[in-house]
């Protein structure tokens, strides 16, 4: 632990630590553009330079580890005068853009140019120009403005794990870009705009759409995956115009993926802002009291077996829970919250839970892949996994598809039988798996989306039980939900009632058949439609998509900027959305609608304000209560032995731009999946 | 004797005639009033009236939607909608100005970088209706048009003090 004193206080720091960390602990600020938390150090903008004892020179404090006894000073007229030099030859070349740059208002080398920069330039000489680069249709470029601090670079490498940024040329003729000129194929790629402390590169989609100082910011939830990452949606008017991402160490750091950052402008488009009704075949608009007035005769004609309602993949716990109150009340028990027909178990919390959470993986030594590609699935997972991966002494094995998720991946197997092996014990993985400390092992809907998923549960979890996966302190058992409303639907218990519920496979079966007359669709639109039969349908949600093309009455809601509404991540973490933006004409918050509709039915849900909701809700399920914390989830045994199919696992996401509805009316998620997944598909890479 | 002052005063109109000798000797002065609808005074260079939008010699419009004027505007008088143009460069879709919020304080042109925004001589813009008075950015760029000749000038006149 070497001691220093920096401008005079003395602190003790840990070895390896650099000066200007040592700085930020004591809170004397130092500007910097190269240098960030996260990446790797490069020492390259020079910004930084402190003045250090018996030092001919300033060092650069950000590449310097501290020394026993080392003397900084952070405020010196010399440090001044440096870093007013590095200033003004980084603004040498730098346009005097400024109002047109989108990064105006908000600007690192802005910023820093009003304590370092001087009032006017001492440089008559041409300034260097560079052409703009083509990354794709997510970032846009200014390389002229760009600084040549290499955070892209290190981002992309390092954390994306795409080695696709560099720079070519040196000295005045070094300009960063791909080597060939191509779009960047990384689900993370956003995040270097975050990165970039100038305007080199930029959002596409919001390019020149607004200013940073005219935008209302909101702290919220994303649901677009099951990561529940943290986001700051930024409205103007009406309108979100930017999703950024927040803080938060156990899930997202500080990264976000693209579909979370660009699905935005899907939010604009197909919205369903009134109830519809479909008279004589055609979907007519209508008013509220029509609507609910529709779906409530019907109901009230049909009995309770022959109702069945269905959560799709963004409802939230407080709709599901008004839905299955609803439809309690009415004597169905046929309602279920896996739309893609997993074999989820909501009995036993951690048979459905990401277990070791997501901070977990950066403690575990052996990664066992079943049926899930998480780099679309989950992205920021998989980059969590990349970051345990290049610490070392972490190995990753898959059954399933082969997957470049920018790691080495050591292929087992394609399907349930080499996870049967492993779960018999002969499997010779079992002796690799015994030897690990901390092993882990991440089971995807792939492998339990399909008819034997409880039979491949049960193999699961018996790998993680005769493994020791399961061990005091540590909990190896992981399921990768790709839906947002999953977990907090199983914990409410929106699955099938015991008195002879039907799953998603048996309500589509008995509307097939004529035997379901109403089926309620809570947001659900990734059902085969055509298997609805005759059945009378609603549709509950926010877009306009195949739901909604199907149902005989449309109830419009919410999308999840526009409520503030409980979603539970696939690690079980309760997490609350925050209302950005109001519904677009009609529409109104899904439990409300809910509400309503068990008025006009006859049936007097016992809560008239969301306060009382969820307090109903906390009593019944106190860990819902508990917002931001993983509480740990009891071990038990899970899953039915049985018969396993040999087919092998598919990733459920064939397409990671198009997963949802939000995703499939966005024009910039259509834009990269013309882009990436169709180059992909043939050819080698993430998809399965 | 004051009353007697007094009342030879009221016999002989004395106040009358004094009030009208200098009626009768302005008569002779050069006057210091103006027909204002045929004349007009003279305005400063520095002059605040109607807003204008400019252009560039070549007729390219000069703003760029850096939001600054709407940023500074005290009253909230400017709504701006910005997006790329088809060559790529970032321009309005949407410059209103609200005349009746404006409170013709100026900060508008100072904040802009490019003097695309000015307060040109013009005072005489009165409408019938409110409505009228809502500027966009059509309107805006006809004053510009109408009125470049003059605002140059102005421009160039109070150049050296800026």
């Amino acid at each position: 632990m070497p001691k220093l004193t920096i401008d005079g206080t003395e602190l003790t720091v840990p070895a390896g630590t650099t000066v200007l960390q040592a700085c930020e602990q004591l809170g004397i600020e130092v500007p910097r553009f190269c240098y960030h938390d996260r990446l790797q150090i490069a020492g390259n903008c020079r910004m930084c330079l402190v003045e250090m004892e018996k030092s001919p020179k300033p060092i650069a404090s950000c590449a310097m580890p501290v020394n026993e006894g080392m003397v900084i000073r952070t405020n010196t007229p010399k440090v001044k005068k440096a870093r007013q030099g590095v200033m003004e030859f980084l603004l040498i070349n730098h346009p005097l853009d400024c109002p047109i740059c989108d990064q105006g208002g908000e600007c690192d080398l802005q910023d820093q140019a009003m304590g370092y920069g001087m009032d006017r330039s001492r440089y008559d000489e041409h300034k260097r120009a560079v052409p703009d680069k083509d990354l794709g249709p997510l970032i846009s470029t200014h390389m002229t403005r760009c600084i040549h601090c290499t955070r892209c670079i290190r981002f992309a490498t390092d954390i994306a794990g795409v080695e696709e940024m560099g720079a070519l040329g040196r000295g005045e003729h070094m300009e960063i870009g791909t080597y060939v000129e191509k779009a960047i194929t990384s689900e993370m790629s956003g995040n270097m705009i975050d990165l970039c402390p100038v305007g080199a590169l930029n959002s596409k989609p919001y390019a020149y759409t607004a200013r940073t100082w005219e935008l209302v910011r909101t702290e919220t939830i994303d649901v677009l995956d099951a990561v529940g990452s943290n986001i700051n949606v930024q409205a103007r008017g009406r309108e979100v115009m930017r999703v950024l991402p927040r803080l938060n160490e156990d899930i997202n750091e500080e990264w976000i993926s693209d579909k979370t950052r660009f699905a935005y402008d899907g939010l604009r488009r197909g919205r369903l802002d009134q109830p519809y009704v479909r008279t004589n075949g055609k979907l007519q608009p209508a008013s509220w009291k029509e609507a609910l007035t529709a779906v409530a005769a019907r109901m009230t004609s049909l009995g309770g077996h022959s109702m069945a309602a269905i959560a799709g993949d963004q409802a939230c716990v407080e709709s599901m829970a008004a839905l299955k109150d609803l439809f309690r009340e009415s004597g169905s028990p046929h309602i279920d919250c896996r739309q893609d027909g997993a074999k989820l178990d909501a009995a036993v919390r951690a048979s459905y839970l990401f277990n070791t959470t997501i901070a977990g993986i950066e403690e575990a030594d052996v990664c066992l892949l079943v049926g899930t590609n998480p780099r679309w699935e989950a992205a920021l997972v998989n980059a969590r996994l990349r970051k345990r991966y290049l610490r070392g002494g972490f190995r990753v094995f898959s059954i399933g598809p082969r997957l470049d998720l920018t790691f080495l991946v050591e292929n087992l197997g394609s399907g349930p039988e080499t996870l049967g092996a492993i779960a018999g014990g002969g499997h010779p993985f079992v002796e690799t798996l015994a030897g690990a400390k901390r092993p882990m092992m991440i089971v995807g809907q792939g492998a339990l989306a399909r008819a034997d998923g409880a039979a491949i549960l049960a193999a699961a979890w018996r790998v993680a039980v005769t493994c020791r996966m399961v061990r005091e302190g540590w909990n190896g058992f992981n399921v990768l939900h790709t839906a947002a409303a999953r977990v907090g639907g199983l914990d409410i218990g929106f699955v099938p009632g015991a008195e002879g519920g039907l799953d998603v496979n048996g309500i589509l079966d008995g509307a097939t058949a004529g035997k379901i007359g109403l089926v309620y669709l809570l947001g659900a639109d990734e059902i085969d439609m055509k298997r609805l039969g005759s059945a009378f349908v609603v549709y509950q949600g926010h877009h306009g998509d195949t739901g909604a093309h199907r149902a005989d009455v449309i109830l419009p809601g919410a999308a999840y900027t526009e409520k503030a509404a409980t979603y539970v991540n696939t690690e079980g973490r309760v997490q609350q959305t925050r209302r950005v933006v109001f519904p677009p004409g009609e529409a109104r918050e899904d439990w409300a609608i809910v509400r309503a509709l068990g008025e006009a039915v006859g049936v007097r849900l016992p809560y008239d304000t969301v306060a009382e909701l969820r307090h109903r809700l906390e009593a019944e399920h106190p860990h819902l209560g508990k917002r931001d914390t993983v509480p740990r989830a009891p071990w038990s045994s899970f899953g039915t032995e049985g018969r396993m199919d040999t087919a092998p696992f598919v990733s459920p996401i064939d397409d990671y731009y198009m997963t949802d509805a939000i995703c499939r009316a966005s024009e910039t998620m259509a834009e990269c999946s013309a882009l990436f997944v169709a180059n992909i598909q043939g050819a080698t890479g993430t998809h399965g | 004797m004051s009353a007697l002052v007094n009342v030879v005063r009221s016999m002989f109109l004395l106040e009358l005639l004094s009030g009208m000798g200098l009626t009768f000797r302005y008569m002779f002065r050069p006057r210091k009033t103006l027909n204002y609808p045929h004349e007009k005074g003279p305005l400063s260079p520095r002059f605040r009236g109607e807003h204008a939008l400019r252009r560039y010699p070549n007729g390219e419009e000069r703003c760029i939607a850096c939001k600054l004027c709407e940023a500074v505007c005290p009253a909230l008088a400017i709504t701006i909608e910005s997006e790329p143009r088809d060559d790529g460069s970032r321009r309005t879709t949407r410059y209103d100005i609200d005349m009746t919020k404006c409170i013709y304080c100026g900060l508008c042109q100072e904040a802009c970088p490019v003097d695309a925004i000015v307060e040109g001589p013009n005072f005489e813009f009165a409408t019938e209706t409110r409505e009228e008075l809502y500027y966009d950015k059509n309107k805006l760029m006809a004053n510009g048009d109408r009125w470049e000749a003059e605002i140059a000038a102005n421009l160039a006149a109070d150049a050296k003090y800026r």
